[in-house]
């Protein structure tokens, strides 16, 4: 382990990777809320053309100068895809992913004009399609982190106004808040947080950095601010060991490990996260259906024993076993209300309801018929 | 989308109503969806201190006059005055209750930070809402009658008990003029009796309340003026005197069956009351 960090190029490209991880994981989390999740996916891939003219116009590999390019390309297919939603019937799904096409179709067009100008320069645009981690340096993470913290200090700055957007716009419209700004600031931010990844994961792997890490997050916390950090740290870990990963097997791509690494915490957070992670919804629902059961059976019970003056008159289990025909297993329930000392075997075969055993019936009428308040 | 289109439209230089200020004076209000008008040439004036219900059936445009009143829509004409000023300048003194259903409720946010977002405005740019802010937050979720929910996850919410939030939030802004949209929408009765209390509160301590109201049966008992709309403005004033079965017939077309069976329940005049 210890090697790997003292390698120059491991090292650098795995902290580029965690800073992409970070950006994109809390910028994704307002994404992800707002359910735009499509947009990182549309604006990713518009960022192609703006790479490929920022070549042609400079002649440089600058990542600055590409990651401009990009960006500015992302913006303007934004705008388009907001200003076509605004003004036409389109609606907004359909207009994403037409921007997202002809965008992404303009920039594979100016790709392959590229690879055909007789300039030595040409070769490693393509590598922007699928990524390529291994080749970041020293200056490009720098790059990155500079946009990263442009990208991330607004977060803070604008905590309100963001959470605000993200739960309801329309009332921050009727405090007086500029929303539509406020909005056009956050996408612009995706933007950057798109770019700083593109070098490393690719565009057509790009959204997923951006929607899973705070998926996966969304499982195990119901705070904003825990979402997008833990949204953060998700992004960071995957980042981080796919490029270890990638890294110690050979011919390994590491953006698609990176990729893979945070496609796993989503997997592993939608079963095991406690309350809304599907393991634990299946145990909840298996209780709730065997409290369901026993309720019924207990509910029976009472019927029978209101006709009776004291309640605690038994009445023979197979009288129980007519009444609650659907669920046969009434001799398991019995014992085990009896268990729980809601009802007593008076002679064998014949329950009866123990004075608990009323109390909690009254109870769960009372709760059932005035549930709310 | 556009800033407070009411904005464009130049002031006139002489109020019409000068006997006394009004909460809200709407003049020639015309909203329009594409090519389908909305609203319909609106004149309202709602005098302060009254608490108002808008009544009409669905798609008679009641969401869409609140909303162009808070200058959340673009209007296609028509002036709305606050207080006989603009909305821009009297925003402050203005809280907007919106449908329960236009947000999400699995929303990852707590009952206390949801009622902090009325106050979002004031606080200004940058600032957080510290302890002065959690105290004025805690103390409307207590006149709602749900101070122990303010640690709760939203989604554990009741409908009613959302519907008090909703409400707690507005109450933060302190204003002196109060729109909420269909807040006895699926409600339990225990929350209607608490909301129509804190309505009534509101109007002692000198408020102006509008109000959509869905419940035709209960606008005589809750509230003392109306307003019948169905994209044009059929009547309003106070109830006595608009609440009759011939306008609530214009409001509601041919759909007059219903209408005579909550007559004989509720003694809806056929003709307005004499009143002096």
């Amino acid at each position: 382990m210890l090697e790997f960090f003292s390698d120059y190029t491991i090292r650098t490209v795995t902290l580029g990777a965690a800073l992409l991880g970070i950006v994109s994981g809390a910028l994704g989390t307002y994404a992800v809320l707002r359910r735009q999740s499509l947009l990182g996916d549309a604006i990713s891939h518009a960022a192609l053309p703006g790479i490929a003219i920022a070549f042609l116009i400079t002649g440089t590999k600058s990542s600055a100068i590409l990651m401009l390019g990009a960006m500015i390309a992302g913006w303007i297919a934004t705008l388009i895809v907001l200003a076509i939603t605004k003004n036409t019937r389109v609606s907004y799904d359909s207009s994403l992913g037409t921007i997202l096409s002809v965008f992404f179709g303009f920039g594979l067009v100016l790709l392959t004009l590229i690879q055909k100008l007789p300039n030595a320069n040409q070769a490693g645009l393509s590598t922007f399609l699928f990524g390529q981690a291994a080749a970041l340096v020293q200056e490009e993470v720098i790059t990155m982190s500079i946009f990263g913290i442009c990208a991330l200090i607004p977060v803070a700055l604008f905590w309100k106004e963001f959470s605000l957007l993200a739960f309801d716009p329309e009332f921050g419209k009727s405090l007086g808040l500029p929303m539509q700004w406020i909005d056009v600031l956050l996408t612009s931010l995706l933007v950057v947080a798109i770019v700083i990844g593109l070098q490393t994961v690719g565009v057509v792997l790009m959204s997923a950095m951006l929607v899973a890490p705070a998926v996966a997050a969304r499982q195990w916390t119901d705070r904003l601010g825990v979402m997008l950090i833990l949204s953060a740290f998700f992004g960071a870990l995957s980042g981080i060991s796919g490029t270890l990963i990638s890294s110690s097997v050979t011919k390994l791509p590491t953006g698609p490990t990176i990729v893979l690494c945070v496609s796993f915490l989503v997997t592993v957070s939608l079963l095991l996260a406690p309350n809304r992670g599907i393991f634990w919804q299946y145990l909840a629902s298996r209780k709730n259906a065997e409290r369901l059961k026993l309720d019924t059976v207990l509910m029976d019970v009472y019927a029978l024993a209101a006709q009776h003056t004291p309640m605690t008159h038994p009445h023979a289990e197979s009288v129980l076993n007519v009444m609650n025909e659907l669920s046969a297993k009434t001799a398991k329930s019995l014992s085990r209300l009896s268990e729980l000392g809601l009802v007593e075997e008076a002679s064998t075969g014949h329950w009866s309801l123990t004075e608990r055993g009323q109390q909690y019936v009254e109870q769960l009428i009372n709760d059932r018929f005035y549930l709310e308040e | 989308m556009s800033s407070n289109p009411a904005s464009t439209t130049p002031l006139p230089t002489e109020p019409m109503i000068v006997t006394k200020e009004s909460a809200i004076i709407v003049r020639d209000l015309t909203v329009a969806y594409r090519d389908k008008p909305v609203l319909w040439d609106i004149d309202l004036t709602v005098p302060k201190g009254i608490l108002m219900a808008i009544v009409g059936p669905n798609g008679a445009g009641k969401t869409t006059l609140i909303k162009s009143i808070l200058g959340l829509l673009k209007i296609a004409a028509g002036q709305v005055l606050i207080f006989d000023r603009l909305y821009k300048q009297q925003r402050h003194r203005v809280a907007y209750v919106p449908q329960r259903g236009t947000v999400d409720w699995e929303f990852p946010t707590s009952v206390l930070d949801v009622v902090l977002m009325g106050l979002y405005g004031k606080l200004g740019w940058f600032k957080r809402p510290g302890k002065k802010e959690k105290a004025t937050a805690r103390e409307a979720l207590r006149q709602v009658g749900i101070e122990e929910l303010q640690n709760r996850q939203i989604k554990q919410l009741s409908g009613g008990q959302q519907q008090r939030v909703f409400l707690a939030r507005a109450l933060v802004q302190d204003a002196d003029l109060y729109f909420m949209d269909e807040p006895f929408q699926g409600v339990d009765a225990t929350t209607e009796r608490a909301i129509i209390d804190l309505l009534r509160s509101l109007r002692e301590k000198g408020k102006t309340v509008l109000v959509v109201h869905h419940d035709l049966q209960t606008v005589q008992e809750y509230f003392d003026h109306v307003m019948l709309l169905n994209v044009r403005k059929i009547a309003s004033g106070p109830i006595k005197e608009v609440f009759t079965l011939d306008n609530l017939r214009k409001t509601y077309g041919g759909r007059v069956g219903f209408l005579q069976a909550s007559q004989e329940a509720q003694n809806i005049p056929e003709e307005p009351a004499n009143v002096e």
